[in-house]
């Protein structure tokens, strides 16, 4: 896959020129300006690290205890015969809920197997074409006030399974 | 919700550990994490740094608006009962950009928003239908009361004057009382229909689920922390990933919308 691999080279440079080059155009302040962004940018990854530190450990704990090993024995076989390693199966399921406990997991596999092996790869896709459906749901909902969300649910797990479809696909190509 | 996830991770954990005589290990899977979620916080700390200050130059030179007003016609398609220039098609537009470029704090107050609106649209509908509907029933019914208020109105003339009042002002009153009691009832009948989501809003939430993003940039900083030898390769196919779910979730809501 020569062609993808070349079109997420370019795409960082491509944008990065872009942005700064019509901020220019724009007549923008583009240094000052980025580091006003670069300041909050730094501010979240703060914020984040007490969650991080708290979900880290929480994984770090239930894969020392072997956890993960007996479930890749139970479903492994199973789930390996379509392309999705074990360790994905939780992750499947956390990231329905919640994407930071998701990504707890998802540094576990890259710790574990490599960001740049089949499951890192899947992963690395997977994590970036699905959201946290329930999560969503019921915070958009509860903004509404509405309690009878009709075909919203069936949707969101049609969009999600076709985007782990895909994901297994275009892994495999790597 | 996180705090049964965290709390059974936990718990779970232990209790496994405990059975399969890993106790040691576990003290030493806990402590590990913790120190690795400083060091990569560290290096996410660049990528966050870089991202952010590139999206501010984007907002600031009028980028995000211009993108914002780029997807009308893509509005249009996917909301075609939503009236020109209502307020929630210009949040909708913010949420999907701010997702498309991976704005988390962007999306959700402008998404929150959009389904306010939504719902404000949705009550003003159902208002309109009953409107029309107890509009019918009440003609019927307010034409006889009001035969029967002239003939006390002949009556009553005289002593209205003397308190100041006209005729036609009581009668003002008097319809003004009624439509309080038509908005009291339609009220309640609506109370049935707020709850219920709106197609719009089943598309708009399936759409933001669907989650078209352009750059993952945290997946990047990730894979940069655990050694990739090229982080940024994933961006082509993340993208055709989400394109497809992004594809299946249009037909979808197209077909259920139709």
């Amino acid at each position: 896959m020569n062609a993808l691999t070349h079109m997420s080279d370019i795409m960082i440079p491509m944008i990065i020129f872009w942005i700064v080059g019509y901020g220019m155009v724009s007549g923008v302040k583009v240094y000052e300006t980025f580091l006003r962004g670069a300041k909050e940018g730094l501010r979240i990854v703060v914020e984040i690290l007490p969650t991080l530190v708290g979900l880290m450990m929480a994984v770090g704990i239930l894969r020392t205890s072997g956890f993960f090993d007996l479930l890749g024995k139970m479903i492994g076989p199973a789930t390996e015969a379509i392309g999705l390693p074990a360790q994905l199966i939780p992750l499947l399921i956390v990231k329905m809920f919640s994407s930071s406990a998701a990504t707890g997991l998802v540094l576990d596999i890259f710790k574990t197997c490599g960001p740049d092996s089949y499951a890192g790869m899947l992963t690395s896709i997977l994590m970036s074409c699905t959201e946290t459906i329930f999560y969503t749901m019921s915070v958009y909902f509860l903004a509404a006030k509405v309690t009878k969300t009709r075909y919203t649910l069936p949707g969101a797990l049609l969009a999600t399974l076709a985007g782990t479809v895909a994901s297994i696909f275009l892994a495999g190509k790597m | 919700m996180l705090n049964y996830i965290w709390a059974g991770m936990i718990l779970l954990g232990v209790i496994y550990g405990v059975c399969t005589g890993q106790m040691s290990a576990l003290t030493n899977g806990a402590l590990d994490s913790a120190g690795e979620a400083v060091s990569l916080c560290i290096t996410m700390a660049g990528v966050m740094a870089l991202w952010m200050g590139l999206m501010e130059i984007a907002q600031e030179s009028g980028m995000i608006t211009k993108m914002t007003k780029g997807i009308r016609p893509f509005l249009r398609f996917m909301f075609p009962k939503l009236p020109e220039d209502h307020p929630a098609g210009e949040y909708i537009a913010t949420n999907l950009i701010a997702n498309v470029l991976g704005l988390g704090w962007a999306c959700t107050p402008a998404g929150l928003k959009a389904m306010e609106q939504l719902a404000e649209l949705e009550r003003e509908r159902n208002t309109c239908a009953n409107f029309q509907k107890i509009e019918m029933q009440e003609k019927i019914r307010s034409d006889k009361s009001r035969q029967k208020w002239d003939e006390i109105g002949k009556d009553k003339r005289n002593l209205e004057i003397e308190k100041g009042k006209t005729y036609s002002e009581k009668t003002e009153e008097y319809s003004k009382n009624r439509e309080k009691q038509n908005n009291d009832r339609e009220d309640k009948q609506n109370l049935r229909n707020i709850h219920t989501a709106s197609n719009e809003m089943c598309t708009f939430l399936i759409l933001n689920i669907s989650s078209l993003q352009l750059i993952p940039v945290n997946m990047i900083a990730y894979r940069s922390r655990y050694g990739s030898a090229n982080p940024a390769v994933i961006i082509a196919p993340a993208l055709l990933a989400t394109l497809f779910s992004t594809v299946v979730a249009i037909l979808y809501c197209k077909w259920k919308d139709r």
